[in-house]
């Protein structure tokens, strides 16, 4: 019979031209289709796949560990990375820096109407293929819209669960005077990539952002034997900030080589054009460790074995300071303070 | 980094510190003011006074574009963008500092006015042009470095006819400031301040040139020596003054060949004259009213003042009484002897403008040199 609709037909969601509309999170069929078609298309495990209000998952060894992150990085798109593989990267490090082997992932998305679905399941792929890389499953999700103009493209919130065998204990109120701080590699490289996109200041420099996943290295760090007391990613606000809150919490004094800090060139050309520090410049595929002063050359040998940590270098120590000061020797042989970023120094870096 | 890490070298400076403590004298003090906040500042990041002799003190001096700047005139930019609803473009550090009523350009942004960071003028030429049915106004601050910019922008805007486009004009002049403080009584009569020379500043410098200092040299008898911003330059300054005091001359000098000739950029002054003009008088944060030390638009680009153009008026409006900032602009205090640094005022809640700016002298010593002031005061 002409005119007559099919029975069980379902126009397909269209992800070269189309975008997201107010029904995406209405709770009808076009939200059940996103999900369905681009969500689970590229997420899917068998998790995911019970369809229920929530994941019943099976408990690791160990305690738990739980952290969470939302990420509101602009440009979406940027040189070495995107939000999507962001959002993987942020939390699985966030987790895996507690020593811990992350497992699971949920992921909350606060989409904007008109935001473009081929832009959207870049994204999705792009988060897909960074927690098959970590080895982690997302195994729950929320889908909301807000109108054009009450979001920016796209949100991620993403928390991580993942579980730290028996004897290890990493925090950050455990540094010792006479333990060795070591840095997994270049610092700045991410903060410096978001900004060379930025707007108002693109500039033609070849730095990529460090987006990655950290467990693997963790996992090496871990195996190695040495005594690690803290391990934590200098994220937001960068070295300077990570160093400090541990100075703080152990309520020790930390000295710095400003020498052996790995700083790729064009990051620091780049910082100095801008007037910026590179020690106060975020990562997202870095972390710093704290080991006791003998174990320190067996974590180097270690982290440099590993992919990720082959930049891996000693950069300073622990030192008895009631006032907690980070302190540095300065390359021109002077010294001053490392202290925490003052203000905003550059909104939405991840 | 080529060009700059030669500048930035450990092992000549080094031999530099060796040869300034074999040249001073042990038995006098020697005194230097650095004028400008570019140098503060490379001092306390490098850890230039780790390698001076004892008696060789630095003195930071007023020329932090952003410390300067009183509270009225922020208050102004306040006023334009929460009541005339300009977008109003300002450079970063500006942003936070303090104004009257527990405001900054911050937290009226925070309050919904339109401010937004701009790292060059040109940025707030293209706001303008993106957004042709709302006013834009460009708050311009700092020394001779950036008022040609500013001059090229607003010649821009008037070849372009963007008529919503305009400039809150607060830049100042490096010698007139120089000449205040060496008129200050501190410094003339009462000798509170010893000052023994001035490292001359560097980016300045290349816009006027080295010859506007002469006059200071010869009719105060204070040596200047103008340096680049990198810590050799700085290192190598001091050399040359330590030098000029001990052989009794007051000369200018410069350290900066590559970049400073004494006539400076004619284009850029040239430019500079055919926007602006002196004001009769401009009120400077510590310094007080300083007759003809600031500029103003000339009156055939009226139509680009946003003085002007929103009928402004500028009402003075004096300093969070406890906040040191006039004496340490004029060097007459350093940042500890303020009795609210670091404690009430600090770089997250600067009560006064030195502590905003990272070139200014409370900022500076909080965030790179306060381990300084327990190892001289043990807990």
């Amino acid at each position: 019979m002409s005119g007559q609709v099919k029975k069980g037909y379902a126009r397909p969601l269209d992800i070269k031209h189309g975008c997201v509309d107010m029904s995406h999170g209405g709770g009808g069929r076009a939200m059940v289709q996103l999900i369905a078609d681009l969500f689970a298309e590229h997420l899917s495990n068998e998790y995911l796949a019970q369809g229920n209000d929530g994941a019943c998952l099976p408990q690791g060894e160990g305690r738990m560990v739980v952290s969470t992150d939302s990420h509101v990085v602009s440009p979406l798109f940027f040189p070495g990375g995107d939000i999507g593989g962001l959002s993987v990267h942020g939390t699985v490090n966030d987790v895996a820096v507690m020593g811990a082997t992350p497992l699971y992932l949920t992921a909350g998305f606060i989409l904007e109407e008109g935001f473009p679905l081929a832009d959207l399941a870049r994204i999705v792929e792009s988060m897909a293929k960074a927690a098959k890389d970590a080895g982690v499953k997302l195994v729950a999700g929320d889908t909301k819209v807000v109108e054009q103009g009450k979001g920016d493209g796209v949100f991620i919130t993403t928390t991580g669960v993942g579980f730290l065998p028996d004897g290890i204990h990493l925090s950050g109120n455990l540094a010792q005077p006479g333990d060795v701080l070591l840095v997994s590699g270049s610092v700045g490289d991410h903060g410096m990539a978001i900004m060379s996109k930025r707007e108002n200041l693109s500039f033609d420099a070849p730095i990529l952002s460090d987006s990655t996943a950290l467990n693997g290295l963790t996992a090496a760090m871990l195996a190695s034997g040495a005594t690690i007391r803290v391990m934590r990613d200098p994220t937001r606000g960068g070295l300077a900030a990570t160093i400090n809150e541990i100075a703080h919490q152990s309520g020790v004094g930390i000295h710095l080589e400003e020498a052996a800090i790995p700083v790729k060139p064009e990051v620091d050309a780049a910082c100095e054009l801008l007037g910026l520090d590179p020690l106060n410049i975020a990562n997202e595929g870095k972390l710093i460790a704290i080991c006791a002063a003998e174990d320190a050359e067996t974590l180097l040998a270690a982290m440099r074995t590993h992919p990720q940590g082959q930049q891996a270098a000693i950069i300073g120590k622990v030192v008895e300071d009631p006032h907690g000061f980070v302190q540095m020797k300065t390359k021109f042989g002077g010294r001053r303070m490392v202290d925490w970023l003052s203000g905003e120094q550059l909104p939405r870096i991840c | 980094m080529k060009y700059v890490d030669e500048f930035r070298d450990g092992e000549v400076a080094q031999g530099l510190a060796r040869a300034i403590a074999a040249e001073v004298w042990p038995d006098r003090r020697y005194n230097f003011m650095e004028f400008c906040g570019g140098h503060t500042h490379a001092i306390s990041r490098y850890g230039v006074p780790d390698l001076l002799p004892p008696n060789v003190r630095m003195i930071h001096g007023p020329g932090c574009p952003v410390c300067v700047l009183p509270i009225g005139r922020i208050d102004l930019a306040i006023k334009l963008a929460l009541e005339n609803g300009v977008i109003l473009c300002t450079y970063a550090d500006t942003m936070r500092v303090p104004a009257s009523d527990g405001l900054s350009l911050m937290r009226a942004k925070a309050r919904g006015g339109d401010v937004r960071m701009v790292y060059a003028v040109t940025d707030a030429l293209k706001i303008a042009r993106d957004n042709p049915g709302k006013d834009v106004v460009f708050f311009a601050i700092g020394f001779e470095t950036t008022t040609p910019p500013t001059a090229v922008a607003v010649r821009q805007a008037d070849a372009e006819q963007l008529k919503n486009f305009s400039v809150l004009c607060c830049h100042v002049l490096t010698p007139s400031a120089i000449m205040n403080i060496l008129e200050s009584p501190e410094v003339r009569d009462l000798g509170t301040v010893p000052l023994d020379g001035f490292i001359g500043p560097a980016h300045v410098s290349t816009v006027i040139g080295s010859r506007p200092y002469e006059f200071f040299a010869e009719e105060y008898r204070k040596p200047v020596v103008i340096a680049g911003f990198e810590p050799l330059d700085v290192m190598q300054a001091i050399r040359m003054l330590v030098r000029q005091v001990n052989e009794g001359r007051a000369m200018v000098e410069n350290e900066f060949t590559r970049a400073v000739t004494p006539e400076g950029n004619a284009k850029a002054q040239n430019l500079v004259s055919e926007v602006f003009e002196l004001r009769r008088s401009f009120e400077w944060r510590g310094l007080g009213e300083v007759p003809y030390s600031a500029l103003k638009i000339r009156e055939r680009f009226a139509e680009y003042d946003a003085e002007r153009r929103f009928s402004l008026e500028y009402r003075p409006v004096p300093d969070n009484k406890a906040c040191a900032c006039g004496a340490i602009l004029r060097g007459v205090k350093k940042p500890t002897d303020c009795k609210i640094f670091g404690t009430v005022c600090t770089p997250e809640n600067p009560m006064g403008s030195c502590m905003v700016s990272s070139e200014g002298a409370c900022a500076a010593h909080y965030t790179y040199g306060r381990h300084k002031d327990v190892e001289e005061t043990p807990p």
